[in-house]
């Protein structure tokens, strides 16, 4: 492995992984309770990959998310309260109100930018912000992250032939978790390794295990680094798969049950245990202690989140417009 | 025909005319683009064809590429939503694009990213997109369905977008200015139509037309014909054929169509109490109606007659000559209005 992950920081990946968990079964819990406003989207199986995205970023790139980064967000630094908030609609969520669930958490300080429903409407936009990095001659990188389902439209297909023309330092991640709702990769694509279409741009694509969070770190590392140098754009395919339904509502009766159970075997965050185990860069009982700060953290979000007001009603028409 | 006349109705523009400053309209555009390049390092433009000696479809950019080189004059492939998708991630770090539409029409392969994202990331999330399209509109020129559209409307129903529509060198030039140096998305519909056809004073250096303010270009007491872009020119002819029959109009531009100059339209209602507004664009949902009905809200005790509308059909728009004149205002169709509404 190319960049080597001491000690200290696979604990911290480890960590970030559980904090992303934690709170997608929280979540998840809290809607099924009926007490949630509006949907929300599952991240299980997706933690390996949002969360060592972006663990490969300095603090000054910029990152665009989707609906399954939870723990891209976590990690650039937005605290599970004010997420929580943002689920529940109160002022003090990321977006005030404005936007449900993960979207509309765009935060400019923490180089961040907010994601649409619309897709992948986040990629173009990322490949200008990479853009702009080389107008200001920069050494900045921007990272974003699309689906299987997305990368049918047409916008991925110009924005990623834009930045290999443009040689924008962005690095794109698919997360292809082999189902778009209910439509599985077979009907969305007749090309199976969607990182194979990068030669059609002119850029390297990259094929990785997006269950083993190492591999994706050193991946996306790799293209940043590249991007970084001054050598272009990376199309990175990580493979993993939707472990629940699309959203909370989705009982997802249409993946078979063969099919979930095989990736489960798979699931990143028990394979990483145990390979933190085997290496014994920690003991079982360090990693609990781990899993139970995670627990603490998200008990406390939630009843922060509950207790935070909702927006004045006479604010509505407040920030449509930049002053 | 109307829109081949030369400088018809611009001689008595509000700021005195000065015979080294007559310059046309399409100049007045390059001129606010240099002048701002120059100004701020972070404005920039970027399109189809703008870059290297080319300068564009119609030249806007002409020259600007040897000023400030390729890096600040950026070709860009065939693909509305992908540039103006990245020209949105390039304004949320702070630049400020000015994105050419080769022509206004193709503006809808970009729809999406103009709609969804750039227009609502401020309210969302504080993702400032302080960019500019320009977009090259309008007919009258025989360019068929696709090189003549006037598709403001669905812009001015957008939340987060403001749109102008300037109908003078000068405010070709004010207006630029300002929507350059705006914080939000700004769609800056240029009348294809004007740019040589129409030459005007327009100030030397820095000239700003603060956006939202509408511009009384004629005033009369008879009735108000409310209107924008090319549509000026013509209701100034017909003014001026109204008044040699004792009709007179005030002729109100309203140069930003979004946000409204809304204490502009109804003090010229309530000054005359006949109103029609005009506009190339197809009358049906169209910036008239709104009009129409912030007049009925906002003015109805001071009306003496039914607001009323002159826009183009509801037809694609045609190219042959016949079928474009049929679709489309002009100041004899404005004239031929005014007189029947004069006489309500
Ligand atoms: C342009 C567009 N059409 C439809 C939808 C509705 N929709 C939301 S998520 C989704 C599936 C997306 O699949 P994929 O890109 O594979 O991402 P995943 O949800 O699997 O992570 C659909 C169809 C949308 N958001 N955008
Ligand atoms: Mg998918």
């Amino acid at each position: 492995m190319t960049h080597h992950l001491a000690p200290d920081q696979q604990l911290e990946l480890y960590y970030w992984m559980r904090l992303t968990r934690a709170f997608d079964e929280s979540m998840i819990a809290y809607w099924k309770q009926g007490k949630g406003i509006g949907g929300t989207f599952s991240q299980r199986g997706h933690e390996a990959i949002s969360v060592s995205a972006a663990y490969a970023l300095e603090p000054d790139d910029v990152i665009a998310p989707m609906h399954r980064d939870l723990g891209a967000y976590l990690l650039r630094g937005l605290s599970p309260r004010r997420i929580f908030a943002n689920l529940l609609g109160r002022e003090a969520g990321v977006s005030r109100g404005r936007d449900a669930n993960l979207h509309g958490m765009g935060d400019l300080e923490r180089n961040i930018i907010g994601f649409v429903s619309h897709l992948p409407h986040s990629l173009p936009v990322a490949v200008g912000a990479a853009m702009s990095f080389t107008y200001r001659k920069e050494p900045r990188v921007a990272l974003t992250f699309t689906g299987d389902g997305a990368s049918s439209t047409g916008l991925f297909h110009e924005s990623l032939n834009l930045a290999a023309v443009q040689r924008a330092p962005i690095v794109v991640i698919v997360e292809n978790n082999q189902y778009a709702y209910s439509t599985p990769l077979a009907q969305q694509t007749a090309v199976p390794d969607i990182a194979e279409r990068a030669s059609g741009y002119g850029m390297p694509g990259v094929m990785l295990d997006g269950n083993d969070v190492e591999a994706v770190y050193a991946g996306v590392r790799e293209a940043v680094d590249r991007a970084r140098a001054g050598d272009g754009p990376t199309l990175i395919e990580a493979k993993t798969m939707r472990m629940l339904g699309h959203a909370v509502h989705d009982g997802a009766e249409y993946v078979p049950a063969e099919l979930l159970a095989a990736w489960e075997e798979k699931d990143p965050i028990r394979r990483y245990t145990r390979l933190l185990l085997e290496r014994d860069v920690a003991d079982a009982q360090e990693l609990a202690e781990i899993d139970r700060r995670c627990e603490v953290e998200m008990l406390d979000a939630i009843e922060w989140a509950e207790q935070m007001p909702l927006p004045q009603a006479d604010t509505v028409t407040e920030r449509v417009y930049a002053a | 025909m109307a829109t081949e006349s030369l400088t018809y109705g611009f001689a008595d523009a509000p700021e005195a005319p000065s015979a080294d400053r007559q310059i046309t309209y399409i100049a007045a555009i390059s001129e606010a683009l240099r002048e701002e390049m120059r100004r701020n390092e972070n404005v920039f433009v970027m399109g189809e064809d703008v870059g290297g000696g080319f300068g564009g479809a119609f030249k806007v950019t002409k020259g600007l590429a040897d000023e400030f080189g390729d890096g600040r004059v950026m070709n860009m492939p065939l693909a509305e939503g992908g540039f103006v998708g990245a020209g949105t991630g390039m304004a949320l770090m702070g630049l400020r694009p000015v994105i050419e539409m080769q022509f206004a029409d193709f503006i809808s392969s970009a729809f999406d990213i103009i709609v969804q994202f750039a227009a609502t990331a401020h309210y969302r999330w504080d993702g400032a997109v302080p960019w500019v399209i320009r977009a090259p509109s309008d007919g009258g020129i025989r360019s068929g369905p696709f090189h003549s559209q006037n598709p403001e409307a669905w812009f001015i129903h957008t939340p987060g977008l403001k749109v102008v529509a300037p109908a003078t060198p000068a405010d070709a030039k004010g207006l630029l200015t300002a929507a350059i140096r705006d914080n939000n998305p700004v769609i800056y519909f240029e009348s294809k139509p004007l740019y040589r056809s129409v030459k005007g004073y327009v100030p030397a250096g820095e000239h700003v037309t603060p956006l939202g303010q509408a511009n009384l270009v004629r005033s009369g007491s008879d009735l108000s014909i409310i209107t924008y872009g090319s549509q000026v020119r013509e209701a100034l002819t017909a003014a001026a054929a109204l008044a040699q029959s004792g009709i007179e109009a005030d002729v109100l531009d309203l140069r930003t169509l979004k946000p409204l100059d809304e204490e502009a339209i109804l003090e010229t209602a309530r000054k005359t109490g006949k109103i029609m507004v005009v506009h190339a664009a197809n009358q049906l949902a169209g910036l008239g109606g709104e009009i129409a009905a912030r007049i009925a809200e906002k003015a109805f005790e001071w009306l003496d007659a039914p607001v009323c509308r002159l826009g183009g059909l509801d037809t694609p728009i045609p190219f042959s000559p016949p079928l474009e004149d049929a679709y489309r205002p002009n100041a004899l169709k404005i004239e031929a209005l005014a007189r029947e509404l004069a006489a309500y």
